[in-house]
């Protein structure tokens, strides 16, 4: 069936099966790879995306379930003219990623983490972090990272 | 405790990784994000079955369905291998070694053994054809337990008439029986048994592989999640007789490896020798539960040792026996990592030569194993620092004070040790002591003695972990001794461009390790230029031909050193040129700050930059001289490297749910001089919560049946950040002698110390209940047994 | 990590889920936020071959205050329930609950009446529903019925809900200051519970639900009726897992879980006295 998604603030519309996954569309029909597949169970949260607003895993959305909502991916969050965003920043200085295959849902999910608890401690910020999984950092400096981001 | 300055400048800074802009922004490519039209997608048909004859594939529905290209069962392509699946390291003459084919033909022999595949030219098409190929099995009984495949019961491969694939023996003694006399002479022993459970590496990025054949040139590009580029291209080339010089091996961005893209796959020699077949480019993305079933797992093994002290508890002899699970075939290196660990059992302690360890590797009906994080020597520190704890607990003294007595003295470094390698430089006592410092050991000792009192249901316990890795992986000539495969040499090559930029060609392939920013930070001190100025190639063996790849923290020992020395080389030729430019002698040009300059004569000087355009115009260069700034090493490391360090974990243990709570870790490692502290403390940690992971969360269990039953995540607990602590790190710096950089390795560091901290600390948490050893993971059901077992199932 | 074909068609109201259920019977699945379903089919241990998105119907997402009890519209996010200041004031225990559903990203899309329905006992919301004595609304082809949370839960993943009947609505009787605490036993935060335990006392009252104790939702009635009559907590938590009947799995013998349930259950009903 035809679905529109705005995707990075730009609509796109593509004709998928139903059980094409969002983050198929995502990755596939619109070609943005930055969101990544890490499981097949909701378990690693690699490819978490803002939808309206708020992050959720795009492999647990079917594509048709977004049909006329709002997506951001992590290709959406620097600033047009290249700034990164301030989680994004706050990862690169605080050493907050290694392989970076977790990274863009952990970027995407620390930024609905603040915008619903701006000043998280740091046991928030673990939790809040829970649906999502990294091999590489041992979380130390993810964390670390969320919690600089927060004092701004 | 020594704590030597760093060197100035560059080196050592906390730089910001360059590699981190891509990957923050989903600008980085890994190979499933590569996007060529027309690529074919292969998906594999597994075996539901631990063990099982092959009768027959049918795969007349699968072919015809919507999309698919074509289907091939392991008999249709029992013609396209020149050989067998590569196994580099007969680590014996008479080691024994199953025919293993990416797809089998007569048998199934782990539960996700490849038996057919699909092509087709969408994922969802192969996917769904899987679903329509019908094979008939005949299940038969499956091994899953070591010692009841070491009795040779049911045998699971016939061609080789046993499931024992090799024993491996390594005995040192000063006279014969030295070992037996330390024993019988002991006024103390310990004698116990470990076992190291199944892991999943896990790398979050699932492997994947895109092979793109030039079908009228012949040529051959395979993409791969690979860690191991060049190794993979040289077996490519064997395994499926093509031409060496026709294939290109890339690793594009690579999530995560652990070991687990150590290794040749059959998804890899499919998708090239499909390619090939069919003209088109064939590509294969794994799914997590693929991953878990069919990338290689990490230890599996049984560990008997043995200590004898003397009335002090000094270790008079030590004695070892393994058992190593294989699983069901031997991949790249799987039969060489028990040997691995075989030089470590006696720690970072002075060990007579009384040490006798034998290793007997068998084959059972599981996912083959292969090295992961840390490869035989987390397994060997756990057992020798478990059993440490042991000793300390029979002789009465405190764990930490049994290791300083048996610690190997700063002032006997470089050492000798019993097994004939030399130990470069430790101090082992400054680390411990710093480790100790940092903790607070002596109030959490009184704590403790106040805290676990009879009936407390919360008991602290701390837990320690002093050891060594053998990194710098390795020496050729001691990798030849142990029947490796390959050597242990590092190529690098740095070209200074016209313009003064520079272009690093590297052997190693990162995949999170930030090679690029540490390789630039290196040549940026050596030729006094900025690291932005540096770019780093790597992972694509068409710009880096040469190269042994990334493992066994050996990048920076022997790759950085191997850079380091390169530019060393481009500095000497480059003096030649300014000296002939200045009219001055060679020996009188100083180079400092990226710039020649005559001794005692400040204003004739000329930039690098300079020489480096005089290199390239050719026009004025010193007779005989060859034009260009470029030289090339390939390096041959003299020795491993040895880091060292101490770490210390405490914890709380609820002895009414089982559950252990980590309340502090702190980590202490030497990694000799450091080119990046933000990058080592970034190893450290996630070395850390790997090994801590092992400890307390990871296991891949199977069933009598040979079933893996976690085969995803939601199964294999890969524990998140709100279920670990935070890691303290601190070091100690005790720069190796054996290399200009001064430099040893910390990739493994973390996973090597952190597994056995935490299980001694558990089970010093539980000490005054009876309890003296707690299986792996230290699961709260598992920990509450224990208990309850200890108590006489009072409980 | 795909899932095989289906059909998928929209409902815009629950009338109209109602109606194409009964039109397609029992091939068809109902899909909510899909947190439940979606993952089994990508393992293709779920293939429905039609899907009826019930997600868009707007109408069944709300928390109302219906004096005695808050009525939860079926479709409500778990992230809503968890927020909702009236939750938090009159059903603390639900809203505290719903927090340990999942992780944050689960919540965003996750909805209670998806996790009801799925009736999977090792979920949270299931035994704290049957705790606080909640009413299921049923809505079927010929209206709407009330079903008692201790009446709906018939199995494994089986309720009374029929092929072609929606939950529409649930309703939580307020607890009127009743103290209260929710004890989530596991091993990774994100994880089910190896045992959960949902419990309120007050004054001689007291509901306590046990999450993952056997094939369905348990209501521990023994523990209540011990306190009824006097019992210490020590003493009644003791009788935990008299109504249970777990299974061993990869996380916990059954011995383990009886006893965990004991033990967290003591510690429930300590913390909700205060």
């Amino acid at each position: 069936m035809e679905i529109t998604v705005t995707i990075n603030g730009k609509a796109h519309t593509a004709d998928v099966e139903p059980r094409t996954l969002l983050v198929q569309f995502i990755r596939e029909s619109v070609g943005l790879t930055g969101t990544n597949i890490g499981c097949d169970t909701s378990s690693c949260g690699a490819c978490s995306i803002h939808l309206d607003g708020e992050a959720v895993k795009s492999c647990t959305v079917l594509a048709v379930q977004a049909d006329g909502h709002d997506v951001t991916t992590i290709e959406g969050m620097a600033a047009a003219d290249g700034t990164l965003h301030p989680m994004q920043q706050a990862f690169m200085e605080n050493h907050g990623l290694q392989c970076g295959y977790c990274t863009p849902g952990m970027v995407m999910a620390a930024t609905s983490l603040l915008n619903e608890n701006p000043n998280p401690t740091e046991e928030e910020v673990r939790i809040g972090l829970e649906g999502n999984l990294c091999r590489c950092t041992g979380y130390h400096n993810i964390v670390q990272s969320v919690l600089a981001c927060a004092k701004g | 405790m020594t704590m030597t300055d760093q060197p100035t400048g560059v080196l050592g800074s906390r730089m910001l990784r360059r590699e981190d802009p891509a990957l923050l922004t989903g600008e980085a490519r890994y190979t499933a994000d590569l996007v060529v039209p027309g690529a074919l997608h292969l998906a594999m048909v597994r075996s539901p079955y631990a063990r099982a004859r092959i009768v027959s594939v049918d795969t007349a529905a699968a072919v015809t369905m919507p999309g698919v290209r074509a289907v091939y069962s392991g008999a249709d392509l029992a013609d396209t291998w020149a050989g067998p699946m590569p196994c580099a390291w007969p680590v014996t003459e008479d080691m024994k070694n199953p025919t293993h084919l990416p797809l089998a033909v007569s048998q199934a022999n782990y539960v996700g053994d490849a038996v057919a595949c699909v092509i087709a030219e969408t994922a969802e098409a192969a996917r769904d054809a899987v679903e329509a190929v019908v094979v008939e099995y005949e299940p038969l009984e499956a091994v899953i337990d070591l010692e009841d495949a070491l009795s040779d019961r049911v045998v699971i491969h016939d061609e080789i008439g046993t499931n024992r694939s090799y024993t491996w023996d390594l005995k040192i003694e000063e006279t014969e029986g030295a070992c037996d006399a330390a024993f019988a002479a002991a006024a103390y022993a310990v004698k116990e048994r470990y076992i190291q459970q199944r892991l999943i590496p896990a790398a979050m990025e699932p492997r994947a592989v895109l092979a793109v054949p030039q079908p009228f040139g012949g040529d051959m590009t395979l993409y791969s999640a690979t860690q191991v580029p060049h190794i993979l291209k040289v077996m490519t080339a064997l395994t499926l007789g093509i031409p060496e010089h026709q294939l290109r091996v890339i690793a594009p961005a690579v999530g995560g490896g652990f070991g687990s893209k150590l290794n040749v796959y059959a998804e890899e020699l499919l998708c090239v020798a499909l390619a090939k077949r069919h003209g088109v480019p064939v590509r294969w993305t794994e799914t997590r539960s693929e991953g878990c079933q069919a990338t290689i797992h990490g230890r599996g093994q049984i560990q008997d040792i043995e200590l004898a002290a003397d009335a002090n508890g000094r270790l008079t002899g030590l004695r070892v026996r393994l058992i190593g699970d294989m699983g069901a075939y031997l991949q790249l290196v799987t039969p060489g990592v028990p040997l691995l660990g075989a030089f470590l059992y006696a720690g970072v302690y002075e060990l007579p030569k009384a040490f006798d360890f034998s290793c007997t590797s068998v084959f059972t009906n599981m996912t083959p194993t292969d090295a992961y994080r840390g490869a035989g020597r987390p397994e060997a520190t756990y057992a020798i620092e478990r059993a440490m704890d042991s000793l300390a607990y029979e002789i009465g003294i405190d764990p930490l004070e049994l290791r300083r007595r048996n610690f190997i003295p700063t002032e006997k470094f470089p050492y000798e040790a019993y097994t004939g390698l030399v130990y470069d430089s430790g101090n082992h006592d400054g680390a411990a002591t710093l480790a100790a410092e940092m903790v607070g050991y002596d109030e959490l000792r009184e704590r403790q003695r106040s805290q676990n009192v009879p009936g407390a249901t919360k008991r602290i316990g701390i837990g320690l972990s002093t050891y060594f890795e053998m990194c710098g992986l390795a020496p050729s000539r001691v990798l030849a001794s142990l029947n490796y495969g390959a050597g242990g040499w590092e190529a690098a090559t740095v070209r200074v461009l016209p313009t003064n930029k520079v272009q690093v060609v590297t052997g190693t392939s990162p995949h999170g390790q930030g090679h690029e920013t540490a390789w630039s930070m290196i040549v940026a001190e050596k030729l006094g230029i900025s690291p932005d100025d540096v770019d780093v190639l790597h992972s694509d063996t068409a710009i880096a031909p040469l190269g042994l790849d990334t493992y066994g923290s050996r990048s920076l020992a022997v790759g950085g050193v191997a850079i380091a020395m390169t530019c060393d080389k481009v500095v000497d030729k480059a003096r030649q040129i300014a000296a002939h430019l200045l009219e001055a002698n060679p020996d009188d040009l100083e180079f400092a700050g990226g710039e020649f300059s005559v001794a005692g004569s400040p204003d004739r000087s000329m930039p690098l930059a300079a020489v480096a355009f005089e290199a390239f115009t050719a026009h004025n260069l010193p007779d005989g001289m060859e034009p260009n700034l470029e030289a090339h090493t390939t390096y041959d490391p003299p020795n491993f490297s040895w880091p060292f360090g101490t770490h210390i974990c405490v914890v709380e243990v609820d002895t009414e749910t089982g559950e252990t709570e980590v309340l502090r870790y702190v980590a202490v490692d030497d990694c000799g001089n450091q080119v990046n502290p933000l990058i080592v403390d970034g190893q450290v940690h996630g070395g850390v919560i790997q090994g801590l992971a092992q400890a307390l969360f990871e296991e891949a269990v199977y069933d009598s049946d040979g079933n893996l039953r976690t085969s995803t995540l939601a199964e294999y607990l890969v524990p998140a950040a709100s279920d670990v602590p935070p890691v303290i790190t601190g070091h100690t710096v005790t720069p190796s002698p054996t290399n200009q950089l001064g430099v040893k390795g910390v990739g493994e560091a973390g996973t090597i110390a952190a597994t056995p901290a935490v299980i001694n600390a558990v089970v010093d948490a539980l000490s005054g209940l009876g309890v003296r050893n707690v299986p792996m993971p230290a699961s709260p059901n598992t920990v509450w047994s224990i208990i309850n077992a200890a108590q006489g199932g009072s409980q | 990590m795909i899932p095989a074909a289906f059909d998928y068609v929209r409902a815009s109201s629950a009338e109209e889920a109602i109606s194409l259920l009964g039109q397609y019977g029992d091939e068809a699945k109902l899909l909510a936020g899909g947190h439940s379903l979606i993952p089994l089919m990508k393992l293709r241990l779920a293939q429905p071959t039609v899907l009826v998105d019930i997600g868009r119907v707007s109408d069944l997402s709300y928390i109302r205050d219906a004096g005695d009890h808050v009525a939860i519209g079926a479709l409500t996010r778990h992230m809503d329930v968890e927020t909702s200041p009236m939750l938090l004031e009159h059903v603390p225990l639900l809203a505290h609950a719903t927090s340990h559903v999942g992780d944050p990203q689960v919540r965003h899309r996750g909805t209670i009446g998806g996790s009801l329905a799925h009736a999977d006992p090792a979920s949270d919301l299931p035994a704290t529903t049957l705790a606080l004595g909640a009413t299921y609304v049923v809505t079927g082809p010929n209206g709407t019925r009330e079903v008692a949370a201790s009446d709906f839960y018939q199995g494994y993943l089986t309720s009374v809900l029929a092929a072609d009947e929606l939950l529409t609505e649930i309703r939580v009787p307020k607890m009127n200051g009743a103290g209260w605490s929710f004890q989530k036993f596991n091993r990774r935060a994100q994880d089910w519970a190896i045992v959960g335990v949902a419990a309120w006392t007050r004054g001689s009252e007291s509901g306590v639900g046990l999450v993952n104790m056997a094939s369905v939702p348990v209501l521990a009635s023994s523990v209540s009726s011990a306190l009824a009559s006097g019992s210490s907590i020590a003493d009644a938590a003791a009788l935990a897992a008299d109504e249970a009947d777990p299974q061993a799995d990869l996380n916990a013998s059954v011995e383990y879980r009886q006893h965990l349930a004991r033990v967290l259950t003591r510690r429930a009903l300590s913390e909700a006295a205060g």
